[in-house]
């Protein structure tokens, strides 16, 4: 089941091996190329890598993409809107468990389908026992959800003010951008795990193996930040759909919801529909205790 | 002289003994064996046979679930025109194509306000709605069956069903005008298309049908060997109120 | 000092490794072969990813970082034998310091073999190098780890080379030279297990580790479980070569080692304590290390193995006539090394990643590729001991067989 890696060579190779140029071009391709080489050696983190050389390193990933996978791929860089805070409403009173979302997730952002990683997991918990983690259960598989006896909270990145993620690693490949999506830079991850230890949600998920992604099954409206495809070893998590919600649309998990229990918005605006929200409904964080401050709320419309 | 000595008898001590050495050895073959035998058994032996999680599903394994959503024409439009607010969707098609309009048959019967089980006609409509006396009067209008009829008397289409609802859901009807109740879709900062509550809930049976779950994720001692399961798809998922 | 002059220091000193008898050359057979078995299973790793190991997310640290967190204790308690030989000028112990600054090396480098294997893209390691990658300090406690762990090497090596370097040229070392470096490297001992610990209490997520008690327990395990293994060390040396080593520098060492091993089990009874008294949703982590959570119990024999040893260690240690005899002692040095390592290797980091913290619970078990590539590199650090142990040995010996050292 395996593909094997046919991506193209870089196209500074490609230059190399044309014989055809002259000396003097080659010899400075020679050195720009391991300038580049030096470069790519020690990648600069995204928020570094200067415009012109980010275009370039854009350019090159959309043709090893689009070629790869046979699609027409763009890889954006949006950046974060002036004023915009993303917030995220999830409500504990509708969710039936169908992880919908769960599969909605994974088609939009390109997840590895082997081994698998999914980014929102849903949990079967006890009504007779409220919120207790240590009692839920992830693999629930009944005929029809909901159960009688069982509601379902579905847990994926929090998108915390305060990440506990972002501190510990050791090389500054992930942070907050300023609309308060915490990313991760795949070039510049080194894969030593230590975010997943210090995340309290279980968000952040690790490619154990070259992840594999059918072509057909290829979303190919991709983010840097986001869905584009990851390589081996490096950590990977919710991006609140950074490629949809930096062009205005919801998450993909927030459309594909049967039963609406799932809301988004900019905290930032008075009139938004989560703010509304957060002013007529009674939310909550999940382990507030640990003072991450999250913005994403569960709540109890009824 | 002395210290010499003391090397002496030390040189003789410096490894233990035979009786020690074999304690040793003792500790460690149990150190051993109890290692072993944790890494033979491995850890998937330690799930349930019968668990679920062991075949890793994708959402190419469930094509009958619309991953693409796309926004119906006129909201894409505005949304590309960049205009903002809330835009409604035709109300949800009902249960056969031929039964609309109403008066088409009903014009020409009696009006039978009694409460009974529906035989010739709308058998299918099970009433599962409140209190036992509602009656399909209470909200079909009788004079003139092709619209609704609030309690003020005034008339509705099926297209503004909601203003029926929230005659009794306050609230709900309430939270829904905002975007707390129900689905929407579309543009956070722009054009948003949401669905009446008929789309989700049967007017007649509201209380939100269940529905087959996907596939649990795999458990981490699968995670190697789960995609080499074939997945067993056998109707995985019924699509009563997906849209 | 001139670069020809180092070369003939080098050239001479591999001379000296190549001269042994079979014994020697046995045991660096056996451990070529366990590094050519790690190296075998480390190209899988690399070639298939880490999948090959049995780490997933629920358990993203494991059996490596486990191993370098005990490896770092051991490290670190080179300074149980540098203290009191360079402080207080105590010669017995002074004349033996130099073991534990070899080993010191050796441990160190293996932490960082253990480090490399872990990361899921070692070909991005150069990004932990301040200056030149991008270091995420002072925010990141992992790396400071990597700062403070390079810097105890250098500074080990340092002083190693020293003393290697004039004792081979006969020359007495130079006193305003090394004493500072090995007064520096007291508070550097302290601080590369002080900062591991860090790494794991500074995660509220893992209540097992958030407890203030970890640095301070890693402290005292470590002062236990280093000088466990130069006791043995000593023991083979002394079988094994010329080198002498005075009675009274074992049995001060194993007095110290009896102070620790009481503060180490005194700490852990503390913290015991706190969890079963307060019977938090945080005793879960305990309850699994110790009786089993919902029939999983991997890991509970280890660690009443872990338990027993170390309070019978104790008591040998305790009582002055079973320290004083050379098998008991011995027998005690193993017991620590064993409780230590199930300790710090198994049962700090596993249990604390169980469960997840979303209350999942996955029973962890390494995989043979996991133990192959652990055994490998425990063989490298073993052969670069038995290098450096080579060489010191005949350069120091006028200094080791000679109770007068020079430059004293």
């Amino acid at each position: 089941m395996k593909t094997t890696d046919d991506r193209p060579k870089i196209d500074r190779r490609s230059f190399l091996a044309g014989g055809t140029a002259a000396m003097g071009a080659i010899a400075a391709g020679v050195t720009g190329a391991s300038a580049g080489f030096i470069e790519d050696l020690l990648h600069k983190n995204f928020k570094e890598i200067s415009p012109d050389r980010m275009q370039r390193i854009v350019r090159e990933m959309e043709q090893e993409y689009t070629e790869k996978y046979g699609k027409n791929v763009t890889v954006s860089t949006k950046g974060a809107q002036q004023g915009v805070l993303f917030g995220y409403g999830l409500d504990l009173s509708r969710c039936i468990g169908c992880r919908r979302c769960v599969y909605g997730c994974v088609n939009e952002n390109n997840q590895s389908r082997d081994p698998q990683i999914h980014w929102i997991r849903v949990l079967e918990m006890d009504k007779s026992k409220g919120i207790n983690l240590e009692e839920s259960n992830p693999y629930y598989n009944p005929e029809t959800v909901p159960e009688e006896d069982s509601f379902y909270m579905p847990v994926a990145c929090q998108q915390c003010r305060n990440a506990p993620c972002i501190k510990v690693c050791p090389v500054e490949a992930t942070w907050q951008e300023a609309d308060g999506i915490v990313v991760v830079d795949y070039d510049h991850c080194i894969g030593c795990r230590c975010c997943m230890s210090a995340c309290p949600y279980g968000a952040r998920h690790f490619n154990w193996a070259e992840p594999e992604l059918a072509a057909e099954s290829v979303n190919p409206d991709m983010h840097y930040l986001g869905n584009r495809p990851r390589p081996n070893g490096v950590v990977e998590k919710c991006t609140f759909c950074i490629q949809r919600v930096r062009n205005g649309k919801y998450p993909a998990c927030v459309e594909i919801c049967p039963v609406g229990a799932r809301k988004f918005g900019n905290l930032l605006d008075e009139a938004d529909e989560m703010r509304v929200l957060m002013r007529k409904k009674r939310v909550f964080v999940l382990k507030e205790d640990l003072n991450t401050q999250p913005k994403f709320y569960y709540f109890y419309a009824t | 002289m002395k210290e010499n000595e003391e090397q002496q008898e030390l040189g003789q001590d410096l490894l233990p003994g035979w009786s020690a050495l074999v304690v040793m050895l003792m500790i460690f073959g149990v150190l051993t064996v109890i290692t072993l035998m944790t890494l033979l058994r491995g850890s998937d032996d330690h799930v349930d046979s019968t668990a679920e999680g062991r075949i890793a599903y994708g959402p190419e394994d469930f094509p009958e679930l619309d991953f693409e959503m796309e926004l119906l024409p006129h909201v894409q439009e505005a949304a590309e025109g960049k205009e903002a607010g809330v835009f409604t969707v035709p109300p949800p098609p009902f249960s056969e194509e031929y039964i609309f309009p109403c008066s088409e048959c009903h014009a020409d019967l009696e009006v039978n306000p009694e409460r009974r089980e529906l035989v010739d006609m709308h058998d299918d409509i099970v009433l599962n709605h409140g209190p036992a006396e509602r009656w399909c009067l209470d909200c079909h209008n009788a004079a003139d069956r092709d619209h609704l009829r609030l309690v003020n008397g005034t008339l509705v289409g099926f297209e503004e069903s909601y203003k029926l609802c929230g005659q009794c859901h306050g609230t709900i009807f309430r939270d829904w005008r905002e975007g707390i109740h129900g689905r929407r879709r579309g543009y956070w900062d722009g054009a948003k298309q949401y669905l009446l509550c008929a789309h989700c809930h049967n007017p007649h049976s509201p209380k939100f049908e269940a529905m087959k779950p996907l596939p649990p994720p795999v458990r981490p001692q699968f995670l190697r060997t789960a995609a080499e399961v074939e997945p067993e798809h056998a109707g995985a998922t019924e699509e009563g109120h997906d849209q | 000092m001139n670069i020809k002059k180092i070369w003939e220091f080098l050239i001479g000193s591999f001379r000296l490794t190549l001269k042994g008898n079979w014994a020697y050359h046995s045991w660096m057979a056996f451990l070529a072969v366990l590094m050519v078995s790690g190296g075998f299973a480390y190209w899988r790793q690399f070639t298939e990813g880490l999948i090959v190991t049995n780490m997933r997310d629920q358990v993203s640290w494991a059996f490596y970082i486990g191993n370098f967190t005990f490896l770092v204790g051991v490290a670190a308690a080179a300074v149980l034998l540098v203290i009191p030989a360079y402080v207080y000028n105590w010669k017995p112990i002074r004349e033996i310091a130099i073991f534990g600054e070899l080993l010191a090396i050796s441990a160190i480098v293996m932490c960082l073999l253990f480090v490399t294997v872990d990361i899921g893209q070692p070909s991005r390691a150069l990004e932990l190098l301040p200056f030149i990658g991008s270091l995420n300090v002072p925010s990141s406690l992992l790396g400071w780890d990597v700062l403070v762990l390079n810097g105890y090497l250098v500074l080990n090596a340092m002083i190693v080379g020293h003393f290697l370097y004039k004792a081979y040229f006969k020359k007495p070392y130079n006193k305003n030279f090394v004493v500072p470096l090995l007064l520096f490297s007291i508070p550097a001992a302290i601080s590369i297990h002080t900062v591991t610990a860090f790494v794991y209490n500074g995660m509220a997520a893992r209540p097992f580790w958030n407890a203030s008690i970890l640095a301070p327990r890693f402290i005292a395990s470590a002062l236990c479980s280093g000088p466990a293994i130069m006791l043995i060390l000593f023991q083979i040396l002394r079988k094994t070569t010329h080198i002498r080593i005075r009675k009274e520098a074992i049995s001060k060492i194993a007095e110290l080692m009896a102070y620790a091993m009481f503060l180490n089990l005194f700490l852990f009874g503390v913290e015991i304590f706190k969890e079963y008294y307060s019977n938090t949703s945080h005793l879960v982590h305990t309850k699994y290390l110790y009786t089993g959570l919902h029939g999983h119990t991997a890991l509970v024999p280890f660690a009443w193995i872990s338990l027993i040893f170390s309070v019978v260690a104790f008591m040998l240690f305790l009582v002055p006539k079973t320290r004083m005899n050379m098998v008991t002692l011995n027998l005690g040095c193993i017991l620590i090394y064993a409780g230590v390592y199930i300790e710090k290797g198994l049962a700090l980091v596993i249990p604390g990643m169980t469960p997840d913290t979303l209350g999942e619970i996955y029973e962890y078990i390494p995989t043979w590729i996991e133990i192959r590539v652990g055994a490998g590199i425990f063989a490298i650090g073993f052969m670069v001991f038995t290098l450096l142990c080579k060489v010191a040995i005949p350069l120091l010996h006028d200094t080791l067989a000679d109770p007068v050292a020079p430059g004293a």
